[in-house]
């Protein structure tokens, strides 16, 4: 394994973080030290581990079928960097 | 089987086809949170701070969600699992306020069933089964408005979070027909159960078209897949536009992408997405907000007491215990709310009338809201109405001309139809010496005839009868006057 | 008359109860020390006013005699606890400004049971850092000083640095931490001060910034045991809100409170014991076990094979959940936006993001998209939460034979700020004592135990079952009553 600028420019795109060219060289190492690190997992025998589920042995609970909420359009809208006639507004996307 | 092919300039291609259906759950609150569901509200009215993904909340599990999805997959006899849990998948969008979609991949609720479905409602031999491939509960997104102003695009979190079934197919169906038809059964069979509403209009159903052709007999084909079609007819024009597509670039020399495409209704014609699609990796994991769902024995059977009688039941029983003709019987079972009627009716009318019941529903009654314009749930006719009106024609007040006189009357004024008969006399008759009465009247004033009849001009029997009746304004009963006519002319 | 702000929680409680001093007069005292204390950076705001009404409040209702748990008590609340109309901004740029229209349950049960909010905490930006180090507000001070007459800046730890540094320097006698991978335990142990994590599950986590979901817990920050005791009584509890919160009705963990450890059966791990530690480390662990043997418990060796996969396996989980979780922050409902002169939504994002994380946030974003990336889900992720579940395995069966675990709580006493920011996994290794309790949901304590060479705290950790709160509040109860542990740090702020 190993993670080259491209592979830091590919990553940074799908986790939508702008970054400069210096950045890229300086993450690549970085990331690669990061991740040569954890690799020392794969020497671990998990044959017939389950991968953990619950942190705590506990079960899931369900909701009734009530409307019990929204009806807050001022409140959701309250923190917006931009909102309009009752929208969260973005630049515009063309389809 | 269906032989539908493209004929193409190499030969004969065919057809594979698979949908993944996003069905609304019915349900009061979304998945997640207590906001409602309701269609059309004022934007982001039915929006809460779980919705909107504020920092901190969290999502809580709809009960009836479930439950609907369960009921869904034992309806398509599908296995249930018992475990299964949710899974997040990643990505960027405006309408997606969490930045990821709360779904299930690697677990889902409900495995593999199968759905049957008849091509042809006169001919039992064209049915075929249609596997199912899985079910799984996931949240639908908000809904972007780009017409509104000039460089924004408006974001409504009313969707964010309602509860979607999206139900797989497996690539069984071959034809645009069989798709068409699979949708149908599909919706009729969500209506059946409740889960889903069904209306394609408002957005409740939709499907993910997949399709890619072959020369019989070779694997498969490279799939292209058609996000979000929204009437049984547009997915009909999107498989054949689809089809006909593939194999010209084929024949071309050219390769099918595996692709996300556009279907336009206005152009008929499907369109690459590939412009807005870059690299999806959608980084699933099981969401660490959320305990597995586990489904206890009494909830599953609480579940499966709760199905209805499905479409499939309904019209074997109808053939087979009520007597109708499987046409008959398949137009009466295909939609929920045509059986429900049928069946109020035959409550007070009584089984054994049904097959009388089922004549007089797909002719009269269907010709009678065609003319109108008007669907059976809104029938100006009630089914209490329309057994009583049968009732009367059973018992011999109503002849089969007065019962069409009276329900014409029914249409207009939604009056019952005992009160139509008694307001308007309209009431049959079998009294004898009344008919008896107008018959030597119809006699007398047409000696000649009797004459012509009695030298043995049979024909003019109906002339008699035509006559009497006219006499008794069509209120004698059709077989008394016969009889007695035949006496009195000899 | 007393300096109020000695007291601790327990005291001004009891202090208020019985008329010694007046709620409001507790309040004006830590207010001013506040003001007094911003040279430690200690607090992102203040808010006099909430902690003046709860304090009102408080002196109200003892006059009318119902008193709540908690009146008359000021508290720090860190800023990762969305605070009703108060800016959270879990110490990032991203949420400069944005006040929440709700409140986190873990700070609505506090200011429920009375307490009153002295201000928000400071702390490493979204709970991502061991030394308040990466906070946009700027790093906080820890109020020790190495005993060599210089005045170099001292890490109070972190995430929970702005809350440990408050209690160290009686900026509040009380706060609130959260707990990801030993951030509480590691910002309590380098301010000689007492944290425990409870059980995951026993703190709602609904209105809290979200980090890695697995393993965030909130928990108290506070000089003493006791005092940690009531507050995580008032912090805990079930809430329908949080799918992950535990069914359970909430222990009389203060009222059962017991330094009486007789017969307890105390485990010390052996693979706790790792190359280049300090031999002061070690030493303060002799120390506390020979306290705790004295105290009446069996000391048994036991094993935990898989601790030193750990930190990876912690390193995989967290920053792929905070990957996700970290997703919303998107320029779309709240917090800042740049969009650049006629970008696209894409690029808006991109801007956005880049500008409102910092760089530590930023690295572990990209580690979470990388390992949960097409190709890699298996290897890395499904790996680590295999893992996980060993290590779980590990502590399950050590507690077949023992109650508690005893362990160093961070590998070293504070270090200088600068002096690890250079490299990540140096940073990173400040949490291998603590992050195995994490992974597994336990409930763990740290509990100051005396002070090293150069005059800083240095603490040790009691792990339990889970659920077991009580068992490791008692068996830190007794460690607490034989460490003696009285010093403090000299304010030169
Ligand atoms: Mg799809
Ligand atoms: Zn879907």
């Amino acid at each position: 394994m190993s993670v080259d600028t491209a592979t830091v420019r590919h990553i940074a795109r799908l986790a939508r973080i702008a970054v400069s060219d210096a950045e890229v060289e300086a993450l690549a190492p970085e990331l690669n030290n990061i991740l040569g690190w954890v690799e020392q997992l794969q020497e671990v025998d998990v044959s017939g581990v389950e991968p953990m589920t619950a942190v705590i042995p506990n079960h899931l609970r369900l909701r009734e079928d009530q409307v019990t909420d929204g009806g807050i359009r001022d409140a959701v809208l309250a923190n917006a960097p931009v909102a309009e006639h009752g929208f969260f507004a973005v630049p515009k996307v063309i389809e | 089987m269906s032989t539908y092919r493209i004929h193409g300039a190499t030969g004969e291609w065919e057809v594979v086809i698979g949908l993944e259906v996003h069905a609304q759950i019915t349900s009061s609150a979304k998945l997640f949170s207590g906001a409602a569901t309701e269609f059309g509200a004022e934007p982001n009215s039915q929006v809460s701070l779980v919705d909107a993904a504020m920092p901190g909340m969290l999502p809580v599990p709809n009960q009836e969600c479930i439950r609907q999805a369960v009921r869904t997959g034992m309806a398509l006899e599908a296995k249930i699992n018992p475990w299964s849990r949710f899974d997040r998948k990643n990505y960027f969008y405006a309408d997606l306020p969490q930045g990821y979609q709360i779904s299930q991949l690697y677990h889902p609720i409900v495995g593999e069933g199968e759905i049957e479905i008849l091509l042809d409602e006169k001919d039992e031999g064209s049915a075929k089964t249609v596997g199912i491939e899985r079910i799984h509960i996931e949240q639908d997104a908000g809904k972007l408005m780009h017409d509104q102003h000039p460089s924004f695009s408006y974001v409504d979190l009313n969707r964010s979070g309602v509860a979607l079934m999206e139900i797989v197919s497996k690539p069984d169906m071959r034809s645009p027909e069989e798709a068409g038809a699979y949708v149908r059964k599909l919706r009729s069979i969500l209506r059946y159960v409740g889960s889903c509403d069904g209306n394609m209009e408002q957005g409740s159903m939709r499907a993910d078209v997949n399709v890619s052709v072959r020369k019989p007999g070779a694997p498969f084909g490279t799939r292209t897949e058609t996000k979000n079609v929204n009437s049984v007819r547009f997915i009909m024009a999107a498989i054949e536009y689809e089809a006909n597509r593939q194999v010209d670039v084929l024949e071309s020399g050219g390769t099918i992408v595996q692709e996300t495409r556009l279907f336009d209704p206005d152009k008929v014609e499907t369109r690459s997405l590939r412009s807005k699609e870059e690299a999806h990796d959608y980084r699933y994991f099981p969401d660490p907000d959320l305990l597995p769902v586990e489904l206890t024995d009494d909830f599953l059977a609480e579940c499966r007491e709760s199905l209805p009688e499905l479409p499939d039941a309904k019209r074997r029983r109808y053939e087979a215990v009520l007597g109708l003709t499987p046409y008959n019987a398949a137009v009466l079972t295909a939609e929920v709310d045509t059986a429900r009627w049928f069946e109020d009716l035959l409550a007070q009318l009584g089984e054994e009338h049904a097959v009388r019941a089922a004549n007089w529903l797909m002719s009269d009654l269907f010709g009678a809201l065609n003319r109108l314009g008007r669907s059976l749930v809104d029938s100006p006719v009630t089914p209490k109405q329309a057994a009583e009106l049968l009732a009367l024609v059973a018992d011999g007040t109503l002849s089969g001309t007065l019962s069409k006189q009276v329900f014409e009357i029914m249409l207009e004024t939604g009056q019952d139809p005992g009160a139509i008969v008694e307001e308007r006399g309209l009431k049959q008759t079998s009294d004898t010496g009344a008919i008896e009465k107008v018959i030597a009247e119809v006699m007398a004033a047409n000696a000649d005839k009797v004459a012509e009849y009695r030298g043995g001009k049979d024909k003019l029997f109906g002339f008699f009868v035509g006559q009497t009746m006219k006499a008794m304004a069509g209120k004698g009963n059709p077989t008394v006057v016969n009889e007695l006519l035949k006496k009195a002319l000899g | 008359m007393t300096d109020l702000t000695q007291l601790g929680v327990a005291q001004i409680r009891d202090g208020v109860r019985d008329g010694d001093f007046k709620a409001r007069d507790v309040a004006e005292a830590f207010i001013a020390q506040v003001e007094k204390g911003r040279a430690l950076n200690a607090f992102v705001i203040e808010t006099p006013e909430h902690a003046l009404a709860a304090a009102d409040a408080a002196d109200a209702a003892r006059a009318s005699g119902d008193l709540k748990p908690l009146s008359g008590v000021p508290l720090g609340i860190k800023d990762l606890f969305a605070t009703k109309g108060y800016q959270t901004t879990a110490g990032s740029n991203m949420l400069k400004g944005f006040e929440p229209v709700y409140e986190s349950t873990v700070s609505g049960n506090l200011f429920a049971a009375g307490a009153g909010m002295l201000g928000k905490l400071n702390m490493d930006e979204f709970a991502m850092g061991s030394s308040n180090e990466t906070s946009v507000f700027g790093n906080v001070l820890s109020p020790w000083r190495r005993n060599d007459g210089g005045n170099a800046g001292i890490t109070p730890g972190g995430s929970s640095g702005g809350s440990a540094s408050a209690v160290a320097a009686r900026l509040a006698p009380g706060v609130t931490g959260t707990d990801t991978g030993g951030s509480i335990r590691q910002p309590a142990a380098f301010t000689g001060i007492s944290g425990i994590k409870p059980t995951y599950g026993r703190c709602s986590r609904f209105g809290m910034v979200a980090f890695a979901s697995s393993l965030d817990q909130a928990g108290p920050m506070a000089h003493d045991v006791r005092d940690c005791a009531v507050m995580l009584e008032a912090m805990a509890g079930f809430d329908r809100k949080d799918s992950t919160s535990l069914d359970l009705p909430v222990p009389n963990w203060e009222a059962n409170l017991s330094s009486d450890i007789r017969g307890k059966r105390i485990g010390i791990p052996k693979e706790y014991r790792i190359d280049g530690v300090p031999a002061e480390i070690d030493a303060v662990w002799e120390q506390g076990i020979a306290w705790l043997r004295d105290a009446g418990a069996e000391i048994v060796d036991v094993s935990l094979p898989h601790t030193r996969y750990a930190l990876p396996t912690y390193y995989i989980i967290a920053p792929a959940e905070a990957s996700s979780n970290l997703a919303r922050y998107d320029g779309v409902r709240y917090g800042q936006r740049v969009a650049p002169e006629n970008g696209n939504l894409t690029e808006m994002y991109e801007a956005t993001r880049a500008a409102g994380f910092g760089a530590e946030v930023k690295r572990r974003i990209m580690i979470g998209t990388y390992v949960l990336s097409a190709g890699f889900y298996d290897a890395y992720f499904n790996q680590a939460q295999k893992v996980r579940a060993l290590i779980a395995r590990d502590f399950h069966q050590a507690f077949e034979s023992v109650d508690l675990l005893l362990t160093p709580t961070a590998p070293s006493a504070a270090f200088g700020l600068g002096e690890k920011t250079a490299d990540p996994i140096a940073m990173y290794l400040n949490d291998v004592f603590a992050v195995p309790a994490s992974l597994a949901g336990l409930p763990a304590m740290a509990v100051p135990a005396g002070l090293d060479g150069q005059g800083l705290p240095l603490g040790l950790q009691l792990i339990g079952r889970p659920l077991d709160e009580q068992g490791v509040l008692n068996a830190a109860l007794a460690f607490e009553e034989r460490a003696g542990f009285k010093a403090r740090p000299e304010a030169w702020w």
